[in-house]
């Protein structure tokens, strides 16, 4: 950084040969961050849903510390409501990397009488619990979240290393300042570091990078012929959870999946997309956030995202 | 489609900073620049109109597009530093998004650290303000690299050259004294969108670019050459099986400058010297590295090397101290004190230490200094001696942002207290000199 009137009226930073592309620069920052609480942690974990994120978070940390495995386990809070071919998805990759998988099951909550199935049938609000309870029991003391920032206003406001107190509470008016790329993970025992090293990627950022990486990801990505009804403007699968209503009629229809979640609230989109170039000119065009196009829960109020961020949701 | 993919991943990356008062307009410029980037997507546009309406506003509130908490809603203001995305064809922008009010310097030092520029809004109508001086100092103090002056509001000084000449031509004189190198000065209207995104007809006595087109070409890579290197070692790789029974690979990100197998380095603090046999891009072995690319490098020897080492050319390696003096920014609500036993996190090193002077105090407004205010507290920029508990390899913020700044941490509760530049401050090559000062401290 020295350099500044060395470069004046150079103008072309493509003529660079140390200009960085954006996906190198931001798989860069990301690996930093892995290699940052590998370093720093005793007991950190990944959140992994099999969703498009936590896969590329995964192939992140594979890079990270090649040619050494991960020096991390992977969490997975089942809602009950998943996609199969996403936990066939989730399976196959625990046992091609030789991961220890951890999972919080939703399900056995409602068993047990201490969470209450809602009267919508959806239960991501009531994977906080399973997720923070988890994390106490196992004392894991780093969380990683595929969170970014462009996904909700609330998020945006996120750090990158962002505390959590003993309830998994997250409060953003007592946030720490990050400056440069030194992060701070200290904190109490009881305590954990959420850690989000795709914080300043975007969707298509994400996208792109699984391109250029060839990254195999579960099928309901891409368009195909589906069974599916419609509720609240979104296109939402059949199944055990409480849909369709007896006012819900199915019908097959080419879709496919932007983001993945519980069935119960995440919504496929209408799409002939079957190829990754394709996904991305998808994407590309669309005028619609993938949460806007795909989850019911954050329409329900105006700081639906940040008052589950509060309570220890991802 | 191929073609599509390419040509999108083909971009480079540019992290840069708004810093504007209240009502300079900053929240219309970084809601025009979403917006006509088309970053702005229908659902977010329709809870935005939404929300206005069920606060009885007439149109469409655009700062609600940035504000995303609760309590910014409710109150109105921004409290804290978020970050937006957008792109456009030729680049990926990763915009700091800073509040402009007066108490909240440590946000815009937050969002100016990771910046390779500063956009600095000015109404047309006041001019250069104090306020737009703390900002040009922050710039400065921050060593951002590129500096620009929007010059708002243009329509309401009815888009003439003589008000913008007059500022711009002030904002750079100060810039300059600040060691400011260079300044783009643009005249703007965020409002009816003169030169942000499309040129503006308005004005046609300006020749230059939009603030949009200078934000796609400025350049965010410099010569490496003449950087000194240096890698901070994170993380030790040591596979350990039988396909990689002798694997001990040092992983980092490069912090600054160039590195190629065969060149000779020094481990510090402990001295010893090898050279590089392997670098690994991301398991990948490759012949030369440069920032910031994370790597893993291998060593001729067999040498001690673990986390908190940094890995530097033989021949350019920086001194170690145990007595570090910097520019500090304090960030945290508790003071910082003389006597105050901290953590120092430098790179990937986290050492002891206690603060044993702090010299002066810096009035941003007209930078004078305020010598041994005894203790710095929120947002004060200040001197400051820090005694390490372990020699440290640290340079100059001048010669290197990664290298030459640290934070302090407080060792019962973690909190981040400060963030540290070492050495001089300001970057001129004739200093402000402040009369008042007898203590050689150069702000």
């Amino acid at each position: 950084m020295t350099t500044v009137a060395s470069v004046h009226g150079d103008h072309e930073d493509t003529s660079s040969p140390y200009a960085l592309s954006h996906l190198d620069a931001l798989e860069s920052e990301a690996v930093h961050i892995f290699r940052e609480v590998a370093g720093e942690f005793e007991n950190p974990v990944i959140l992994f849903s099999g969703g498009k994120d936590s896969i590329v978070m995964l192939h992140l940390a594979l890079k990270a510390f090649a040619p050494a495995a991960i020096p991390f386990s992977l969490l997975h809070v089942d809602t009950g409501h998943n996609f199969p071919e996403v936990l066939e998805y989730r399976d196959r990759v625990v046992a091609a990397h030789g991961l220890r998988l951890h999972v919080a099951s939703v399900q056995d909550y409602i068993d047990r009488g201490v969470l209450k199935e809602r009267p919508d049938g959806t239960r991501n609000p009531l994977q906080t619990l399973p997720l923070t309870e988890k994390i106490q029991s196992e004392k894991f003391d780093a969380v990683f979240g595929g969170g970014r920032r462009d996904e909700e206003k609330a998020r945006a406001k996120e750090r990158v290393f962002s505390l959590r107190d003993e309830f998994s509470q997250w409060d953003p008016r007592r946030q720490r300042p990050e400056l440069w790329n030194l992060y701070n993970g200290r904190h109490a025992p009881g305590e954990h570091v959420r850690v989000f090293p795709l914080s300043n990627w975007t969707e298509l950022d994400v996208w792109q990078y699984i391109a250029r990486e060839g990254i195999e990801l579960p099928q309901i990505y891409f368009a195909h012929e589906r069974e599916v009804f419609q509720r609240a403007g979104m296109w939402l699968t059949a199944g055990e959870w409480g849909g369709p209503k007896e006012t819900e009629t199915v019908v097959r229809r080419l879709v496919r999946y932007r983001t993945v979640g519980d069935m119960s609230c995440t919504g496929a989109v209408d799409s002939d997309a079957t190829t990754l170039d394709a996904v991305i000119a998808e994407i590309a065009a669309s005028r619609l956030t993938e949460r806007g196009a795909t989850r019911a829960d954050d329409k329900l109020s105006e700081a639906a995202m940040e008052d589950r961020k509060r309570e220890g949701y991802f | 489609m191929t073609t599509t993919t390419e040509a999108l991943s083909a971009t480079t990356l540019l992290r840069f900073a708004t810093a504007g008062s209240v009502d300079d307009g900053k929240s219309t410029l970084v809601g025009r620049l979403l917006h006509d980037s088309k970053s702005v997507l229908t659902d977010q546009l329709e809870a935005v109109e939404r929300a206005s309406a069920s606060r009885g506003q007439d149109g469409p509130d655009l700062a609600l597009l940035t504000d995303g908490l609760r309590a910014e809603r409710e109150q109105g203001i921004t409290i804290d530093v978020a970050y937006r995305y957008f792109a456009t064809p030729r680049r990926r922008f990763i915009l700091a998004d800073t509040p402009g009010h007066v108490q909240y310097t440590r946000n815009m030092v937050t969002g100016a650290s990771t910046a390779e520029l500063t956009v600095i809004l000015v109404d047309a109508r006041n001019g250069v303000v104090e306020q737009t001086r703390r900002h040009a100092a922050i710039a400065a103090l921050l060593r951002v690299p590129h500096v620009v002056l929007a010059v708002n509001k243009m329509d309401l000084a009815d888009y003439e050259e003589s008000v913008f000449a007059a500022i711009a031509e002030e904002f750079t004189a100060y810039a300059s004294e600040l060691g400011i190198p260079e300044v783009t000065a643009i005249p703007i209207s965020a409002l009816a969108g003169d030169n942000v995104v499309e040129p503006s007809a308005n004005m046609d006595w300006y020749g230059g670019p939009t603030v949009l087109e200078h934000l796609e070409t400025v350049p965010v890579a410099h010569d490496l050459a003449h950087c000194h290197a240096r890698l901070p070692v994170q993380y030790v790789i040591r596979p350990q099986t039988a396909e990689h029974p002798d694997y001990r690979g040092y992983a980092g990100q490069i912090a600054a400058g160039t590195f190629r197998v065969g060149d000779p380095v020094t481990v510090l603090p402990s001295g010893r010297t090898t050279t590089i046999s392997g670098i690994d891009l991301l398991g990948k072995p490759v012949g030369v590295a440069w920032t910031t690319q994370s790597v893993t490098v291998l060593l001729a020897d067999d040498i001690d090397v673990s986390r908190g080492d940094l890995i530097v050319p033989t021949k350019d390696a920086p001194a170690t101290t145990q007595d570090v003096e910097a520019t500090v920014c304090h960030v945290a609500d508790q003071p910082l004190t003389v006597g105050h036993r901290v953590l120092l996190k430098h790179g990937t090193r986290t050492v002891k230490a206690i603060v044993k002077d702090i010299p002066s105090r810096l009035t941003l407004d007209d930078l004078s200094l305020h010598p041994h205010p005894g203790q710095l507290v929120a947002n004060d920029i200040g001197r400051v001696k820090v005694r390490t508990a372990e020699p440290l390899p640290v340079d100059s913020y001048a010669d290197s942002r990664r290298t030459g700044s640290f934070i302090l941490i407080d060792p019962a509760d973690g909190t981040t207290l400060t963030a540290g530049m070492v050495g001089e401050s300001f970057a001129a090559p004739d200093p402000v000199k402040d009369e008042a000062s007898d203590d050689g401290w150069d702000f």
